[in-house]
């Protein structure tokens, strides 16, 4: 494995823009210092055959695969150190404890959070975004209040904010893209009025890839005072991010898109906003003393933990944050640009492909439609041809009907898929062309 | 390479995948019906005309995969003409075999023409593609408003 280290610039650099059929040179990976062969012998999964074809996994913005540390965490916690956290006086007690809370310095130093107990671990990003939707929003939103997102947002940042609006008659505003699936940044700011309580925002976008603007989205709300929450379950996996440098005032990912397991994500809020927000959820853990008349709860981050938390998970998430952060979070953007550029280049050698999002700034997915034949279609076809996609709406309905289309299919890449891969993928593309007719 | 998948993808559901029959608004109607996918976003407008319990005429509009415009263009040839209680018959069998459950007493032959989709059984993430149009049938011949939506 390589060791790059970490910089603290947070921006992806890369125009994924390319001249249609320009056929961009397939990069060899050796010419990024990225050593993906390395990397690919990390993730078991990967070495399988399916339909009697290796196994092309391109579905990583739905989830990812994970590493064997992530797996021998897991097996290792359990079989060796496991025991319930914050409770115990026993050994095994103090030894979870320890791993737990180390998996949340380890999540504070990945996103470069200030404290670590602004690191509040949760099931994933839906979680987070209903926590600060039913805390934040619901302490804080009166009736004609608003609540501005965009319209390139998956559901979980669109159906939280509605059942808040609905609970207390605030109005959901939804700042529009254009066709190329970026936020017209105008209308997003005309739409900043005195009445905006939160804005909420994707940082990475998993149906189209636009990565938006969002430290200058950020500036705009903050200068009016406007709290800012991003949506980073696409966004955290592919690039640097860095909390304080963005200055966000709260950022959700999931640890399952992150090579980590699955109901395990975090919501990072800044310290003066969980510290006025009242709790999400009452029970154990989140209390300081308790008694029939009133119940004095406890300080950050268990005040939002309430029960028995995700233990052994949440440590995982730390092995993966770990071994994300030993092969450094540039180089994986750097590389995954590569990937994205080389496949949007060979994408547009297919004239009866057209891709769906075009942003300037992109993460590596690439959606996109086949005349007359459905999304559907092309991910059945492709499984026999061991390729793994994701056809449909990508829980982003509004998306497709902005673009008008019924669904997309959608080859999103990770740190360990290779250019092979993707000429395996245009290859699959042009036989399901050819089965059409 | 492809020949398990010809299996899913016969010529006949090609067919009617480019040229689906029926596919058309039916302005006198008496029976309307949208049914929808949540699951992938096929969306398709069902068209009934029922007379006396016998479906006079149907036809419909959508997109949706080939499977789903392929059985629902079959759909509307073969129960053209049927009665009502014909086309729930066929429909239950179609199921059966489609999704492998309480099958034992049925065969290919008692669905005719819609044999031809029987391939969806090893592809459980499609059997909802294949069947959309007959729940929404049954929706339809189930209400006698003249319009009816499922969602």
């Amino acid at each position: 494995m390589n060791n790059v280290s970490v910089s603290q610039a947070a921006m992806p650099q890369n125009p994924a823009q390319s001249v249609p059929g320009a056929r961009s040179p397939k990069p060899r990976s050796n010419t990024t210092g990225y050593n993906v062969a390395n990397v690919r012998e990390d993730f078991p999964i990967l070495r399988q055959t399916v339909h009697g074809k290796p196994l092309v996994y391109l579905d990583n913005a739905a989830t990812t695969q994970k590493p064997k540390a992530v797996i021998d965490c897991i097996r290792r916690v359990y079989e060796n150190d496991f025991s319930n956290v914050h409770r115990g006086v026993h050994t095994l007690s103090q030894r979870s404890t320890d791993l737990f809370e180390g998996a949340r310095e380890a999540v504070q130093k990945f996103l470069n959070a200030r404290h670590s107990h602004e690191i509040v671990f949760v099931r994933g990003t839906t979680e987070a975004i209903n926590l600060v939707a039913q805390s934040f929003g619901r302490s804080t939103l009166k009736e004609g209040d608003e609540i501005l997102i965009t319209a390139m947002e998956h559901h979980s940042n669109i159906v939280p904010w509605q059942m808040l609006c609905e609970q207390t008659g605030a109005k959901l505003k939804v700042a529009p893209i254009d066709l190329k699936g970026e936020l017209l940044l105008d209308e997003f700011e005309r739409l900043l009025s005195p009445r905006t309580r939160l804005v909420s925002v994707s940082h990475m976008s998993n149906a189209l890839g636009t990565i938006n603007p969002v430290k200058d989205l950020i500036e705009l709300a903050h200068s009016r005072e406007i709290p800012v929450l991003l949506d980073g379950a696409q966004a955290a996996p592919h690039m640097v991010v860095d909390v304080q440098d963005l200055d966000c005032d709260f950022y959700a990912l999931s640890g399952h898109k992150l090579y980590g397991p699955t109901g395990i994500g975090v919501l990072y809020g800044k310290e003066k906003w969980l510290e006025a927000m009242p709790p999400y959820q009452g029970g154990g853990d989140m209390i300081r003393r308790v008694t029939f008349d009133k119940t004095e709860y406890n300080v950050l981050p268990f005040k939002f933990e309430a029960g028995t938390p995700n233990i052994v998970d949440a440590i995982a998430l730390g092995a993966a944050v770990d071994y994300l952060e030993a092969i450094g979070m540039d180089a994986i953007a750097h590389y995954e640009n590569q990937l994205l550029q080389y496949a949007t280049a060979r994408a547009l050698d297919i004239p009866q492909l057209a891709i769906v999002g075009t942003a300037a700034q992109k993460g590596a997915i690439l959606s996109f439609t086949l005349e007359r034949i459905h999304p559907h279609d092309i991910g059945t076809i492709l499984d026999h041809l061991g390729i793994a996609i994701r056809a449909g709406h990508h829980c982003a309905m509004p998306v497709m009907d902005f673009f008008g289309v019924p669904a997309t299919a959608r080859a999103s890449f990770g740190l360990y898929n290779t250019f092979e891969e993707i000429d395996i993928l245009m290859d699959g593309i042009r036989k399901v062309i050819e089965v059409f007719g | 390479m492809l020949d398990q998948i010809r299996d899913l993808y016969q010529e006949v559901v090609f067919d009617h995948n480019r040229n689906p029959r029926n596919f058309r608004v039916m302005e006198d109607a008496n029976r309307k019906i949208e049914g929808f996918n949540p699951l992938c976003g096929d969306r398709i407008t069902l068209y009934v005309k029922v007379n006396g319990g016998v479906i006079e005429d149907v036809s419909f509009q959508g997109s949706g995969c080939a499977i789903s415009t392929a059985s629902a263009s079959l759909m509307t040839e073969i129960v053209k003409g049927q009665t009502e209680d014909e086309a729930h018959h066929l429909f239950d069998i179609f199921h059966r075999i489609t999704t492998g459950k309480n099958n034992e007493a049925v065969n290919l032959e008692d669905i005719g023409k819609l044999a031809v989709l029987a391939g969806v059984r090893a592809y459980p993430a499609r059997v909802k593609c294949a069947t959309l149009a007959w729940h929404s049938l049954q929706a339809a011949l189930k209400n006698e408003a003249d319009t009816i939506s499922t969602e």
